[in-house]
């Protein structure tokens, strides 16, 4: 029986691996191996610096997400061996596979950055974004400078969210007026999609933050608190919310199928490795120039479950999941509940609608409904 | 047509609107050596201002823009510090 070896139980993961289970049903063997016994839900940390939502619920056993015909096997990746078709875990455990899918997602390296692990507050991870809470339970007012620390970094509008998100929490907590908020970004202008930023630069101003464009943070001076770019301006600092730049798993840095910050070479259509036929990738952990976002993972997984029960029950590609289009959506929070939404894909550039309050609830009833929607493959 | 160079690294962000093309190619000299040259392909009409904009506020070298294809472009730039 043919073995199908799923590295990651994030979105991308559970996902492939229940579609897969569904598909194939007795036709071959699955095994999702994965570092956490856990699933994330990694969009709720948005809200976890502002006493908004509590991390605890944020999680669920990855194993009760899981199709009954899935294998579960907890440990961390030390070593993928393409040519052999072997994975091996830390533990020491050998695994084989026909097919392998990679969805061992992104993560953080402050360390990347001199001073950014010490200087900066960020919500990426659990204990970050607990620890952001603490920080800004203690703020009493001062300089706040929110931004990208550096490239790539996963969910791309959420400094611009957090940045709102900050305005409405400061202003609820009546100390707006004595804190000035600085939003910096690393090209001309507040968002990489123009149309984005076209909606985002006027509420920005409307809200009186300060707007730092073609900052790109070289190093963080903690002693002296200064935010300091490659184009050479320097920010002040009392709170400084810095996104850390991001890398793929560590046993994919210089790997045969990844690049030296670990991701993996994929092709943007068939999700397919390069140069291994039998590997396909998904969600943060490719190299493709699109968002790493839950949602990006979620549109590409029907692809590499078609693609693989196909090649097993030795039948065509149904052609409705053929090839990924790079179809992303995702939520912006405005604050003061409301959002807007981005849709778009290869071809099509987003065209934001102004923020209003259902987009703003879409997002809370999603947050609650991710769980039996997403992972087990209902939408 | 810029030439004769030799491109160290390029990076295919067609059909990238988020992060976008000149995002990609941000972090790519981030992790370059000085004096690599990075190419950029873009089919974004946006990258024609944004990429030269940014690399002389970044003090890098923009070597120039090719025609590739329809709307798409190569955009060469040397890191240069």
């Amino acid at each position: 029986m043919k073995q199908i070896l799923v590295l990651g139980g994030g979105t991308g993961g559970t996902l492939v691996a229940n579609l897969l289970a569904k598909k194939l049903k007795d036709e071959a063997k699955i095994t999702l191996v994965s570092a956490s016994s856990r699933h994330l839900y990694q969009p709720g940390w948005l809200y976890v610096p502002f006493g908004w939502q509590d991390p605890r619920g944020l999680s669920r056993s990855l194993k009760s997400l899981l199709n009954k015909r899935v294998q579960l096997e907890i440990g961390r990746v030390s070593h993928l061996d393409p040519h052999a078709q072997s994975v091996t875990l830390e533990s020491g455990h050998t695994l084989h596979y026909d097919y392998l899918v990679v969805a061992t997602g992104s993560r953080v390296t402050p360390e990347d950055v001199p001073g950014l692990a010490e200087g900066a507050h960020h919500f990426y991870t659990e204990e970050a974004a607990w620890k952001l809470h603490a920080a800004l339970e203690e703020f009493n007012g001062g300089k706040i400078v929110v931004g990208v620390g550096g490239l790539p970094h996963k969910c791309p509008v959420a400094p611009l969210e957090f940045t709102f998100l900050l305005d409405e929490y400061l202003t609820r907590k009546g100390i707006r007026q004595q804190t000035e908020i600085t939003y910096t970004y690393p090209i001309n202008r507040v968002f990489s999609i123009e149309s984005v930023a076209e909606m985002a630069e006027p509420l920005l101003k409307e809200r009186g933050i300060n707007i730092e464009t073609f900052f790109n943070l070289e190093s963080v001076d903690p002693e002296k608190k200064l935010a300091i770019s490659m184009e050479g301006s320097e920010l002040p600092y009392d709170l400084l919310v810095m996104i850390p730049p991001h890398r793929g798993a560590k046993f994919l840095e210089g790997s045969p199928i990844a690049d030296a910050q670990g991701w993996v070479y994929t092709d943007r259509h068939t999700l397919q490795v390069k140069d291994f036929p039998n590997i396909y990738a998904l969600g943060d952990t490719t190299n493709l120039p699109i968002s790493k976002a839950g949602s990006t993972a979620h549109f590409e997984a029907p692809v590499i479950a078609e693609h693989i029960a196909a090649a097993i029950q030795g039948r065509p590609v149904d052609p409705k999941h053929a090839t990924y289009n790079g179809k992303v959506t995702c939520f912006l929070e405005a604050g003061y509940e409301k959002a807007s939404i981005l849709a778009f894909d290869y071809d099509t550039p987003p065209k934001p609608p102004t923020p209003s309050w259902l987009y703003h609830y879409e997002k809370m009833a999603f947050n609650k409904a991710y769980w039996y929607l997403v992972p087990t493959g209902v939408i | 047509m810029v030439s004769p160079v030799q491109i160290t690294k390029e990076i295919d962000a067609r059909g990238s609107f988020c992060p976008g093309p000149l995002m990609e190619l941000i972090r790519n000299i981030k992790t370059a050596q000085v004096g690599d040259v990075i190419a950029v392909l873009s089919g974004d009409p946006g990258s024609v201002k944004d990429i030269p904009a940014w690399v002389e506020k970044a003090k890098h070298e923009f070597l120039g823009i090719e025609d590739v294809e329809g709307e798409v472009k190569r955009f060469i730039v040397r890191k240069a510090h």
